[in-house]
């Protein structure tokens, strides 16, 4: 029951108003005080205390030692082994240590074009790896296609295996890629970046399929979607 | 598949090659046969075939090899390729000359240059033009780096792959040095389009020349850190010595070239026996190999390094002033300064921009010299902006057949030696 | 490279041996090209690398082209080579397409030069082009499975189109 409860818990949770860091500081004070009690002791305890749960503990030990699986496929591959030379030294991160084999990495660099023949060799590796995995689809090529938009190439990593990261490039530098693998710490931290809409304060300009383009079968699910999305635009 | 008979359990070293170290382990019967064979016991008859990669830290790309072995004895050897393959050819006869460039970079992602130099100069000779020598001693120069370039990775993941972990760092160290000096006159670090057809892209800045005569004066020190590391190291020679020789003649028959067959004893380099560019103009050696093992391959790549230091810092001294394009505006784009200025230049860059120029009827065959041999590119052109045929007869891909001659009855460690020093790269393979 | 009267020469000994064997002649950007029959390429291929005039040992590279809409429709490309006075000449063998099912056939110089191994197996992979007593005729870098001829002109060049916000309507589906 503790760990459910622990785990419903975000890892970082910060006062969403100023109403609730209100809220927070007058049980500060009520428990200097003495006169904090009951469920709202639980409360406070939750909140401060607990927030340093062990999730957060494993997350900042996941994100500080990661071991990237070496997907080398292409020219990305090259710059993704600048990455460990000396210069760009992803060794800082602690993420050195390479490992060939899937069983033993944590996360996948896919570096490089997807041939049809690989993909299904590729996901085989995916599957492969244990939980908690991630991937950082590195370069143009296995995010979309890059330049080669034919026969031969798939049309993105995401196409047939979960991505978290895009990195752009072609190939990207050295430096992109650790921006790229930072910004993997963030989210696997539980403090992901927050799209550029939600920075430039932009909501409400996304650009949404049509109405008309959408069978029924999806439509509610589309107009849930956009309720939510106009709720949190007005909040 | 080959022609070459292999008899198994043979007493005698493989192909009756003469081994460079005297008290050489005979390759051909392991010491369990042999005292098998001693006391008069039966063979082991059964194969095991394993399979290497695609995904494998050793396979230097997307190589899937399968492996027949008899104990640590490798008996058969399938290479298996195409997981990096990306119609880069088809994906040409698509687009405007020019736009070919880029692509055609992609193919073997270390040696770049090499190349766009086979492309622009199968498409300059269609056009029958004559580039200017500034062109062509930039060209050469980044040709050159390029070379040192590729040797440098080769040798930093060949060390890695036979457990010289360090040689990865230092070789890099150097290759971001070089990436420096591509990114000061290209813009770019990898893939740079700096080619074009009729010369290079853009004069070099202030300042490069400078970078590299740094450049050159340091490497050659560079060279004797790495050759320090690896030349007289112990483990180093018993794991490259006499091993992985095949035949100058069985590598002609392969269609080896490149660092390969030099290595085999057999004098052959495009840039001395077909000069094209300034190559002709230029003082250099190339170097030769003996007995064609892996500390052959080894020594030629890092003397070849040294040749290329030697062949920048001549083509520095002599580069002369000049135009860095070919003057004809219906190929080159007009300089940006003249598109305010005069209509022609604007009609032309116009024009050159959205269809491209056009290149009559015709086709040709480019060879030169990359890192790993002969590069050649095929272009058929029927009289439109875009090539009707865009065919490059890659070395890594030729190369790739001798890597069964040089395995066969060899352990399964000197399948990866034997592949490291193959240096084949599957970009080129699978194009 | 030999010149062009050279090239002429060799033709003529080429047809004076077997009849038929050269059907043109090709010698344009300082380079000579010598347009043969299918069916006696090997013979060509033979003299070529065996003459004591010639000794065009080495076989630098193995190109096929589709020409359509020109007839005939394939052309397979041997760079030779002759390393002792560095001298090039490229043979092309003018193949013709059967239609329908067939495979356009070629006799496989695997015995002559080894090399063509793997150069045979990707003009078969990428045109459909079957050599006559290849060992290994298979396909090298697309998938084993894979139905098509590649590289032919006729072959669809595949990949997706980009779909913008102005195209969604009439690309319906796309998000799934």
């Amino acid at each position: 029951m503790r760990r459910e409860r622990i785990r419903a818990l975000a890892p970082l949770e910060q006062p969403a108003t100023r109403e609730e860091l209100r809220v927070r500081q007058l049980r500060a004070r009520d428990l200097l005080r003495g006169d904090l009690d009951g469920a709202e002791l639980e409360k406070h305890v939750e909140e401060s205390v607990l927030a340093t749960t062990l999730e957060k503990v494993l997350n900042w030990g996941r994100a500080n030692a990661m071991f990237p699986a070496t997907f080398g496929l292409a020219c990305c591959a090259i710059e993704m082994m600048a990455i460990v030379s000396p210069r760009y030294d992803i060794a800082r991160f602690g993420a050195e240590a390479m490992r060939a084999s899937p069983r033993q990495a944590d996360f996948l660099i896919l570096s490089g074009r997807v041939s049809i023949k690989m993909a299904p060799v590729v996901r085989r590796l995916y599957d492969q790896m244990l939980e908690p995995k991630w991937v950082i689809s590195m370069g143009a090529c296995s995010s979309s296609g890059g330049m080669f938009a034919n026969y031969a190439v798939v049309q993105g990593a995401d196409k047939f295996m979960p991505v978290d990261i895009h990195v752009p490039g072609c190939p990207p530098r050295p430096e992109a890629l650790l921006y790229g693998f930072n910004k993997l710490q963030r989210k696997i931290l539980g403090n992901p970046d927050a799209g550029w809409r939600a920075r430039y304060n932009a909501a409400g300009t996304e650009e949404w399929a049509h109405d008309e383009t959408i069978t029924d079968g999806g439509i509610e699910e589309y107009q849930r979607a956009r309720e939510i999305a106009r709720a949190a635009a007005d909040a | 598949m080959s022609s070459t008979d292999t008899t198994r359990g043979s007493t005698e070293p493989r192909g009756g090659d003469r081994l460079a170290r005297t008290d050489a382990r005979v390759i051909g019967t392991s010491p369990v046969e042999r005292t098998a064979i001693e006391e008069g016991l039966e063979r082991e008859e059964e194969l095991l075939t394993i399979n290497m990669g695609p995904h494998h830290p050793a396979t230097h790309g997307v190589l899937r090899l399968l492996v027949s072995l008899e104990g640590e004895i490798v008996r058969d050897l399938k290479p298996i390729m195409g997981y990096v393959h990306t119609g880069i050819e088809k994906n040409c006869e698509d687009k405007a000359y020019w736009k070919v460039i880029p692509f055609v970079e992609r193919m073997d992602y270390i040696s770049y240059f090499f190349q766009m130099e086979a492309f622009c100069g199968a498409v300059e000779r269609l056009l029958e033009l004559e580039i200017p020598a500034r062109a062509q001693y930039l060209r050469v120069i980044h040709l050159e780096l390029n070379r040192i370039h590729s040797h440098l990775v080769w040798l930093g993941t060949s060390a890695l792959d036979l457990g010289a972990m360090s040689m990865f760092f230092y070789c890099f160290r150097e290759r971001d040095r070089i990436l420096d000096l591509f990114e000061m006159s290209t813009g770019q670090r990898m893939h740079t389009r700096y080619f074009q057809v009729g010369g290079v892209f853009e004069d070099i800045p202030v300042g490069f020349a400078r970078n590299l005569r740094a450049f050159c004066d340091e490497m050659p020190s560079r060279i004797d850190q790495y050759e320090a590391l690896l030349t007289r190291n112990e483990i180093f020679l018993q794991r490259t010595k006499g091993i992985g020789v095949v035949s100058k003649e069985r590598l002609l028959d392969l269609g080896v070239t490149g660092p390969l067959l030099r290595a085999a004893g057999e004098p052959w380099d495009l840039r001395k026996a077909d000069p094209s560019l300034c190559y002709g103009d230029l003082d250099f050696r190339i170097p030769v190999g003996t007995v064609g093992d892996g500390w052959d391959r080894y020594r030629v790549r890092v003397q070849e390094m040294r040749e290329s230091v030697r062949i920048i810092e001549q083509a520095l001294e002599g580069m002369p002033e000049g135009p860095w394009i070919v003057d004809d505006r219906k190929v080159a784009l007009p300089p940006r300064h003249e598109l305010s200025t005069s209509m022609e230049s604007l009609i032309h860059h116009f024009k050159l921009v959205t269809e491209g120029f056009r290149v009559p009827p015709g086709e040709t065959y480019n060879p030169i010299e990359s890192p790993r041999g002969e590069l050649g590119c095929l272009v058929v052109a029927d009289g439109s902006a875009k090539p009707a045929r865009v065919h490059f007869r890659d070395p890594s891909f030729v190369n790739l057949q001798a890597l069964r001659d040089m395995c066969l009855d060899g352990y399964i460690a000197d399948l990866i030696q034997n592949l490291a020093m193959l240096d084949p790269i599957l970009g080129g393979i699978d194009r | 490279m030999p010149d062009a009267p050279g090239l002429e020469l060799i033709a003529q000994e080429l047809n004076d041996a077997q009849e038929g064997s050269v059907v043109g002649t090709y010698h344009e950007h300082g380079q000579a090209c010598l347009i043969v029959d299918p069916r006696h390429i090997l013979h060509v291929l033979r003299w070529l690398r065996d003459t004591p005039a010639q000794q065009y040992r080495f076989l630098a590279g193995l190109h096929a082209a589709d020409y359509l809409p020109a007839e005939p429709r394939f052309g397979v490309h041997y760079e030779l080579l002759n390393m002792a006075r560095v001298e090039r000449v490229r043979v092309r063998a003018a193949l013709a397409d059967p239609g329908g099912e067939e495979l356009p056939e070629l006799d496989s110089c695997v015995e002559l030069f080894p090399t063509a191994e793997f150069q045979e197996r990707e003009a078969y992979d990428f045109f459909g082009i079957s050599f006559r007593g290849h060992p290994d005729q298979r396909r090298i870098l697309m998938p084993e499975d894979y139905v098509g001829w590649p590289q032919r002109r006729d072959f669809p060049m595949g990949g997706e189109p980009v779909i913008f916000t102005r195209d969604e309507p009439t690309a319906p589906g796309w998000y799934e």
